[in-house]
């Protein structure tokens, strides 16, 4: 896949501003002991709400604070890094859409919580969840990251703004 | 690319385009450690600040031993619920609780905490009530009348779940048979037998309970230590607030079908009420008549006028102002459902952060309505802070106030933010609550889940009052506290009534009737004011 250097500019920024917004978000989960994602499971709307009730009541959610902290963490850092990016992405698709689902923006559910802006199906959740596609088709770590860092010298495609 | 053409040119351009993401991770882990650090302390000064020990004491009381037994004095629907919190649950609520699919109910009912009683007695003037008692529960005998009770050797205690009119009458009787007593509230339902009941109470052995349940509930317990540490600083209001708007709530209950003379001892039902002919409105609405309720003075004041004693103990008011009137339910009723009472506490104090002298007295305001159910927080104003009351407990500091002036001024503390925010069932307490947490908590979201488990405050005010049989434990409503609760709450009926502002005497411990007045008279007539009610 070849790139021009302004789409690899753009790419690569895609890649680690999503990145920074997965790792802070995980990080400043683990400094505060106290999170827990409870209520937000509990207070969940829409067609899935069952399951995330379910969830939020049982004994799992204890599993389900770790598992989204260390997710979050997980994922931020590779995008950042740049490594196991289509990974990272996959599962960062798959942690938005469950947030999205618990918490639809359809007209008419109460529980949405308090949003900066307004929102009708679209939100920021599934364009964060698009451009995380784009970044699943589109790697760039191979060009800028850890997997460009590592790649064995002489590597024919060392340098060059392409892949394969 | 040709391999001349690498190092250290390469090297370089590797490095950079390699580990370009390193200084960005270093960055945002510094940024959320500094953040929740800056978090965390503003946090750790506000609580040292405010200094709130918000711990929940366990009730520890045991249980073990001889089981006490008890007799339930009115099986109807609050007796029933007291009975199940004992342990013993009717077959029939098991198939209402399936038919209405509430798993949750008989969960609950199963799991709750054995409080080893044995329950030996029921007393209920209707035939359906008293035999389904009998038939549901070995070992339970009927008695004719609560004198028979009284009189049995097999009752150690009784559960007084009557209408109103009945509480004091029985109660005295027990006492003064050394029978334990759990009555509801309110606890009398005229002045004179107030006294004659605190005399009962104090000349007996027996242990006196007033079922005022909330005192059980932990964030009342938090606010008294709250107003101890003088976070609110000078309280010169407090608000309080009943709404309703449907017929459960207007005491329009479902009338039984086989209600008749023959079912039901109806000249006991009346007792020392007027003797009218047979009328199941009357024996199931109850709370609706002047004879045998107390309006909303007596039945629903009583709760917030002693959740705030509890939180604030100001006892006594020196005045006491009522209006109101029958706006919403014109269906025969005496007693009024938009219902207003301010009492005045002019000497009243819980320590100030100005200069001493300023700041005295306090107004207590009950405002009630039975035609709308918006939810109207109970709110106590101080000069520091406001405290917002209920299953959770929020504060707020006031932008004007002393105490946290320079807190605010360096925006440690945001007015619209809570300073502290307590939810029993959530694992911390809160200082600087986020929109988001204030918005769950402020939809029940919060409590409802710790251990997947709720405590009925009823339960553990039943567990204390057995405790204090047991044990030779206090109870936390006992007859101090409810001779204040049934006295202010006569205090309300009478200012309605006679659309006077009404005294108390501290000193002689009464309340200031006109010459010629007769205050229970007027307590317990239909005439309000200059007219008779229509009924």
């Amino acid at each position: 896949m070849q790139y021009s250097k302004n789409q690899l500019f753009f790419l690569a920024s895609l890649r680690i501003l999503i990145g920074w917004h997965f790792l802070y978000e995980g990080l400043i989960k683990v400094f505060n002991p106290g999170w827990t994602s409870k209520a937000y499971l509990l207070s969940a709307e829409g067609p899935l709400s069952f399951f995330f009730k379910w969830l939020g009541g049982s004994a799992l959610a204890n599993a389900a604070d770790i598992v989204t902290i260390a997710l979050l963490i997980g994922i931020g850092l590779a995008l950042v890094l740049g490594f196991f990016e289509r990974a990272a992405a996959f599962a960062g698709i798959a942690l938005l859409a469950m947030f999205y689902l618990s918490h639809p923006p359809i007209p008419g559910l109460e529980n949405a919580g308090p949003a900066e802006g307004n929102y009708f199906l679209v939100n920021k959740n599934l364009i964060e969840m698009a451009a995380l596609g784009v970044l699943a088709f589109f790697p760039s770590s191979h060009l800028v990251g850890l997997v460009y860092y590592f790649k064995k010298q002489g590597d024919e495609t060392v340098g060059q703004h392409t892949a394969g | 690319m040709s391999k001349e053409k690498q190092s250290p040119d390469n090297s370089r351009r590797r490095v950079l385009k390699g580990l370009a993401g390193l200084p960005f991770v270093g960055g945002i882990l510094i940024g959320a450690y500094a953040e929740s650090r800056k978090r965390k302390l503003a946090k750790r000064n506000i609580l040292e600040a405010l200094n709130i020990n918000a711990v929940r004491p366990e009730s520890t009381a045991d249980m073990s031993g001889d089981p006490i037994r008890v007799g339930i004095i009115g099986f109807g629907g609050r007796g029933s619920h007291l009975v199940r919190l004992l342990g013993y649950a009717t077959p029939s609520w098991f198939q209402r609780m399936k038919e209405e699919e509430n798993e949750g109910a008989i969960k609950a009912f199963q799991e709750q905490e054995n409080l080893n009683v044995k329950l030996t007695g029921v007393c209920d003037v209707f035939d359906v009530y008293a035999e389904e008692a009998v038939a549901a529960f070995p070992g339970c005998k009927r008695y004719r009348n609560y004198e028979e009770m009284l009189e049995s050797p097999d009752i150690d205690a009784v559960v007084i779940a009557t209408p109103d009119h009945w509480h004091a009458p029985i109660s005295i009787a027990a006492l003064q048979a050394n029978k334990h007593v759990y009555v509801e509230k309110p606890m009398t339902h005229n002045i004179r037998e107030t006294y004659a009941l605190q005399d009962a109470a104090r000349n007996s052995k027996a242990v006196f309970q007033v079922g005022h349940q909330h005192r059980q509930t932990q964030s009342f317990i938090t606010a008294r230590d709250i107003i101890k540490k003088k976070v609110l600083g000078h309280v010169s209001l407090v608000q309080t607030n009943t709404n309703r708007n449907d017929d459960n709530g207007a005491w329009q209950y479902d009338i039984h079908e086989k209600a008749s003379p023959q079912t039901i001892d109806w000249d006991q039902f009346l007792g020392g009420a007027p003797k009218i002919p047979f009328n199941k409105e009357h024996f199931f609405r109850w709370r609706k008549w002047w004879a045998y309720g107390s309006g909303l003075s007596g039945d629903l004041m009583t709760h917030d006028y002693d959740r705030i004693n509890c939180v604030l103990e100001m006892g006594m008011p020196k005045y006491v102002s009522a209006s109101g009137g029958i706006y919403t339910h014109h269906d025969g009723r005496e007693v009024p459902d938009v219902f207003q009472v301010a009492m005045e506490y002019p000497e009243f104090s819980v320590g100030t952060s100005r200069p001493k002298g300023i700041e005295r007295g306090m107004t207590f305001l009950y405002s009630a309505t039975l035609g709308n159910q918006f939810n109207r927080s109970t709110i106590l104003m101080g000069h520091d802070g406001t405290m917002e009351l209920g299953n959770t407990l929020t504060i707020y500091a006031d932008p004007g106030s002393t105490r946290y002036a320079s807190m605010i001024e360096s925006n440690l503390i945001q007015p619209e933010i809570p300073i502290y925010s307590y939810n029993p069932e959530a694992e911390e307490v809160d200082a600087i609550t986020s929109a988001t947490a204030k918005y769950f908590a402020d939809k029940g979201l919060l409590w409802t889940y710790r251990d997947g488990k709720r405590v009925d405050s009823a339960l553990l005010h039943l567990k204390e009052w057995l405790g204090a049989i047991r044990h030779g434990t206090p109870v936390s409503c006992g007859i101090k506290e409810g001779f204040e609760e049934a006295m202010s709450a006569h205090m309300g009926g009478l200012s309605w009534k006679i659309g006077r502002r009404i005294e108390w005497d501290a000193t002689r411990q009464e309340i200031i009737a006109l010459p010629g007045e007769d205050l229970d008279e007027i307590l317990l007539s239909t005439q309000v004011g200059e007219y008779v009610m229509e009924t």
